[in-house]
């Protein structure tokens, strides 16, 4: 047993939407590093346990050579205001504090910004400007909801708290029996770790998302199905007319979606049905849906673009002000069709999980990237930070997948400056070089910047 | 033989546990490079648990290793791997103009490496 | 801080110090209004124009999870009206709901240097204050919904009412909040637990066993004792249904003499009968506020054109979307609150439509104390802050309101008073209206008035006859000292500060807080309270009697 430990109650983890923030931390001061994680998921465990320092690692390079931290951000700025269309992507697995430096940036360089969003819940954004989205926090679901229905999604092992925080098992105000007074729901087109939790597995062909849930919106308000119903969705019309009576007849239902929808056949139509399921139950009793959030931070990142442009992602500013349009201003767009010339990637790996051709066209530009490991997009970076890890070693916010923000509690400190104020040095920096062009265009007058934001 | 198949690409646990030790570290190379079958299809093509295959299509092609998966868990003509470059290689750029690529369902061809 | 400066030759109007449009010198000197200045102060020549304090805003949704939804839900209503940055000033884009940074540069583009953001649920206290962090120019605060806490409300039920009152201050203390806000008292739990249903009476007792005028006679009262600057903030219940005058004269009568402000009263001020076309009863409004001093209201005059109807009365913004049958966003708040989203769009041939917009002018022209009836349009339910120019030229210019009146539904005029009205407001009244009455209301000391000693939040105009040229562009905006526009242009950015207030309370309160939460909240107890690293810069406006 280590000598130096200190305990850090009510921390939080930031690996999945989740964000549960009741871990209790033991860490070891002297070897830098949580030994124990009260509390955690199995992903929890190992994004504690696995975020240790390495020393000897540079906290800058360029072109992979090691330089100091003031030079990377020089050559990061020069690199940005230089490029014609610049891209700045990721912000999924940082602080809200790190995202608005982000957003100032591209702002100012007249860039382009889009989150991991758009490449996760994206078409769900998509669908929520659509037709809205009738929804709760997660505490409403855990005091009222007599029905969990689960779509497309894993959480036994993308979040694995989900369900005994929150969803399933939790004791609540109006459901004191816990999973008893549930019933719970599982579509899916295979039977996962999930599986298990459920009172009732539906599983419709693969890609036929869409048509199981337009056939239940149409049930719902008494219209009839034609016979062929499980033929074209392989989920016979007894078990849709009883789920559709068991959603009007509850007295809170939840409907979580995950990416089972949207990443495949019919994308933001799919999560658009949904929406509009949940939508129209509300004539008969409360229902709300949610869509299962990935990352730690994801939401804050669409919370935070959101409030500094109005667009949730997907945001280019070339023209001096937002403009939004997912397909052309998101980043496998942006990358696949050739038109990035620069990029800033923050807290993401996209060489390792985008389309072949979009790995491709990233691996041909200038990139700044700031990751708290090596990845596959750092590795080739022309100026790479290696920076501290949010709610391990520095504090700032998140928000969890239902808008709940919440203040992390670092365990202990790392050598490595966090993403914030590399962020705020490049801001910094980017903003003389911005200004410095402005009065180089012949402007003038005498103008002080009293609270730079 | 190869025979087109649908491929679903998603999270895992272990996935999810192997990327906090790194991304480039052998653990989440090999765990993303591993594709679920169920064991019928494993059958049909001569396939046990450990064998590579190559997948296939009009993007690119990847070769993983394959476990068997029992037929009632995971349908005829359906693979699953965790999400990972081995996936990206069969990825299509095109978003269709909503900026996701379509990365859950994708149709691929299978074909078993001689050994 | 702020160099020394002078304005010199303007036409001041500073109602608070009865200054009614002399010319006047103002002197400022780090950051506040000082007697005199050094002979080498900076000068601004006003001469032609008119100098009024910086505008305050009492009631508006600006910041937070529901105006953040709201952004998110409506790409289409940024989409046209852009907000480009300046090499000083960050880009953004507006509409009726704007992002963040467009809200403040566009609030001072109007002259105003204040806004209170009217409705924020506790556990979206850290997320308004990190927008307001991105809400440039202005200061501001908040209202916190306490009326459908269920903590609040168990301890209520059993008449626990000193740990009541010691909850109510924790609760303040926790978010950072300004002062309390009541949203459709006791329609939290029928919409949530009872399938989508509502309160509709004052007097109806819920299955909790608490009426909401329980409810809001506990805030009134606990709020008198400890002193805050600025009464409970109260949405009354059945907004916008016919009738409701009846609950809205219910709602201040419980209030006895003690002070309580009705948000958006326009909306409560209707005859007739439930389900038909409603009627004015504008008149019997402004009677009972006009002889009640303990009164303050806003008006939430309705404009015609878009609108975003963002509310915590979920019920409501339900009704509403069986009118536009368009997109609905409703979101529930664990223990705290509901709230419903509806773009909306107000236009002249409706009756209804045509009716609220009649409604919100005759209580603006039939209110004998202006300094109890301020102007709102509940922005952005009624419609955008941005209409407060045209408002003010409604109110200014008879001539111009009876043109306004022919593009109308006239069988809703039928229904009112409007036609008969000629008043035309004054420039001092329109001070009062927007600036010494809010700040007065608000307990705000050192707004609202250009006295020694006051904030050098300043607006100089042009005086011109087009009101609503003159109010849409002010040529210069000064804010805690320092020239945010100078000569139409943005010359400088500013942030701002957060107002709210630090009533005292006994720790002990904690400790029966804290079970509850365990049980039925889903974060931690030891995460909820909102720590000083999300205040810029701040002040705490003083609690307790006088």
């Amino acid at each position: 047993m280590a000598e130096n430990t200190k305990i850090i109650e009510n921390a939080t983890c930031t690996f999945c939407g989740c964000v549960c923030d009741d871990m209790i931390l033991t860490v070891d001061l002297d070897e830098k590093k949580i030994i124990k994680s009260k509390n955690a998921c199995v992903l929890g465990r190992a994004w504690f346990a696995e975020h240790t320092i390495d020393e000897d690692a540079p906290a800058a390079m360029i072109d992979g050579k090691e330089v100091s931290v003031e030079e990377a951000i020089e050559e990061a700025a020069q690199t940005l205001t230089k490029a014609k269309f610049p891209i700045t992507y990721g912000l999924s697995d940082t602080t809200c504090e790190a995202q608005r430096q982000a957003v100032a940036i591209t702002d100012r360089i007249k860039g382009n910004i889009d989150t991991t969003t758009s490449v996760c819940h994206g078409p769900s954004g998509l669908a929520f400007q659509g037709v809205g989205e009738s929804t709760s926090t997660l505490g409403e679901v855990k005091n009222r909801a007599d029905l969990v229905i689960y779509w497309g999604g894993n959480p036994a092992e993308s979040h694995p708290r989900h369900f005994g925080r929150y969803a399933v098992t939790p004791k609540g105000m109006f459901t004191p029996r816990g999973k008893k007074d549930r019933t719970v729901v599982l579509v899916d087109v295979r039977k996962t770790k999930s599986s298990p939790v459920a009172d009732i597995l539906i599983r419709p062909k693969p890609g036929k998302d869409f048509e199981v849930l337009w056939a239940l919106r149409a049930l719902v308000k008494g219209k009839k199905l034609s016979d062929d119903i499980e033929e074209r969705t392989g989920v016979p019309l007894e078990v849709l007319q009883d789920l559709s009576d068991r959603m009007k007849n509850c007295r809170f239902g939840v409907l979580f979606f995950g990416m089972g929808l949207t990443m495949t056949r019919g994308r933001h139509f799919n999560s658009g049905a949904l929406l509009a399921l949940a939508t129209d139950l509300n004539e008969f009793t409360h229902f709300v849906a949610k869509p299962v959030r990935g990352h730690g931070n994801v939401t804050g990142a669409d919370n935070v673009v959101s409030w500094q442009t109005g667009y949730p992602f997907g945001v280019n500013f070339s023209r001096g002000y937002p403009r939004f349009n997912p397909g052309e201003f998101t980043t496998v767009d942006t990358l696949a069709n050739g038109h990035a010339d620069a990029a800033m990637i923050i807290a993401s790996d996209p060489a390792s999980n985008f389309p072949k051709k979009a790995i491709q066209h990233l691996k041909s530009i200038p990139v700044v990237v700031l990751d708290t490991k090596m990845t596959e997009t750092s590795k080739d970076a022309h100026v790479a930070f290696r920076t501290s890890t949010y709610g391990i070693n520095t504090s700032g916010t998140v928000y969890r997948m239902d808008d709940v923000p919440i203040t992390l509690r670092p365990a202990f400190e790392s050598p490595f400056p966090d993403d914030e104020s590399i962020l705020k040095g490049i801001n910094k920096r980017v903003n003389e070089l911005m200004l410095a062009k402005h009065y180089a265009s012949g402007a003038s007058g005498e103008v002080k910047v009293a609270a730079p934001i | 033989m190869t025979e087109k198949m649908i491929l679903i690409p998603g999270r895992s646990a272990k996935q999810g546990t192997s990327l906090n030790i790194g991304k480039l570290k052998d653990e989440y190379k090999e765990v993303t490079s591993t594709l679920e079958m169920n064991t019928d299809e494993m059958a049909k093509r001569g396939l046990v648990d450990g064998d590579k295959v190559r997948l296939s299509n009009d993007i690119g092609e990847t070769i993983v290793s394959c476990i068997g998966k029992k037929p009632e868990d995971l349908p005829d003509g359906m693979l699953f791997i965790p999400y990972g470059p081995p996936s990206s290689e069969l990825m299509a750029s095109d978003t269709a103009g909503c900026g996701m690529p379509l990365s859950k369902h994708m149709e691929v061809e299978i074909e078993k490496i001689s050994t | 801080m702020s160099a020394a400066m002078r304005i010199v030759n303007g036409k001041v109007y500073d109602p608070a110090n009865n200054i009614d449009g002399k010319i006047k010198e103002i002197c400022i000197q780090d950051g506040r209004i000082v007697d005199s200045v050094p002979e080498d102060a900076t000068i601004i020549d006003a001469q032609g124009m008119v100098v009024m304090p910086g505008g305050v805003d009492i009631h508006c949704h600006i910041a937070g999870p529901k105006v953040n939804a709201a952004r998110k839900l409506q790409p289409e209503d940024h989409r046209h009206d852009v907000h480009p940055g300046t090499p000083f000033t960050r880009s953004g884009t507006g509409g009726t709901v704007p992002s963040t940074f467009a809200t403040g540069y566009r609030y001072a583009t109007l002259g105003y240097t204040t806004a209170m953001e009217a409705a924020v649920t506790p556990i979206g206290a850290r997320h308004t204050l990190e927008e307001f962090h991105d809400t440039p120019v202005i200061d501001k605060g908040f209202y916190v919904l306490l009326g459908e806490n269920i903590f609040l409300q168990n301890l209520l039920r059993e008449k626990r009412m000193e740990e009541f009152n010691e909850a109510v201050a924790w609760w303040i203390n926790a978010t950072k909040a300004y002062t309390v806000k009541l949203v459709n008292p006791g329609g939290d739990e029928p919409w949530k637990g009872k399938k989508n249903s509502n309160v509709s009476d004052i007097d109806e007792k819920t299955d909790e066993g608490l009426t909401p005028r329980q409810i809001i006679e506990a805030f009134i009262k606990s709020v008198d004792k400890q002193g805050f600057p600025h009464p409970p903030h109260i949405h009354c219940n059945n907004l916008g249904h016919s009738g409701n005058y009846i609950t809205t004269l219910e709602t201040m009568k419980t209030a006895g003499d003690m002070r309580a402000h009705i948000a958006h009263i326009q909306f409560h001020s209707y005859g007739g009968e439930l389900g038909k076309n409603p009627v004015s009863k504008a008149a019997e409004i402004v009677e009972y506020v006009d002889n009640h001093p303990n009164i303050t209201c806003d008006v939430g005059q309705v404009m015609f054109g878009k609108s975003t109807i963002m509310t915590a009365d979920a019920p409501l913004a339900y009704v509403l979307k069986g009118h536009t049958k368009g997109k609905w966003v409703n979101a529930d708040t664990e223990c705290e609150s509901g709230c419903g989203i509806v773009p909306f769009n107000y236009q002249e041939h409706i009756y209804m439509h045509t009716l609220q917009w009649a409604i919100g002018l005759e209580i603006f022209l039939m209110a004998k104390d202006p300094w109890r009836v301020i102007l709102s349009t509940d922005h952005p339910n009624g419609g955008s802050f941005m209409n407060y120019p045209k408002l003010i030229k409604l109110l200014m210019d008879k001539a111009f309101r009876h043109e306004e009146m022919k593009r109308v539904n006239q069988s809703a005029l039928e229904n009112c008073s409007l036609r008969d009205l000629d008043r035309e407001f004054t420039l001092n009244e329109i001070a009062i209206i927007t600036r010494a009455g809010p700040a007065r209301a608000l307990g705000l000391k050192n707004k609202g008035h250009l006295g020694v000693g006051a904030d050098a939040d300043i607006t100089i105009y042009d005086e011109m006859d087009d009101k609503e040229m003159m109010f849409n562009a002010p040529r210069y905006v000064i804010k805690s000292g320092n020239t945010i526009i100078g000569n139409h242009e943005f010359i400088t950015d500013f942030i701002g500060k957060l107002l709210h207030i630090s009533p005292e309370y006994d720790k002990k309160i904690e400790e029966v807080v804290q079970p509850f939460f365990e049980s039925y909240y889903s974060i931690e107890f030891s995460n909820y309270a909102v720590d000083d690293h999300y205040l810029h810069d701040h002040e705490v406006i003083a609690t307790g009697k006088a």
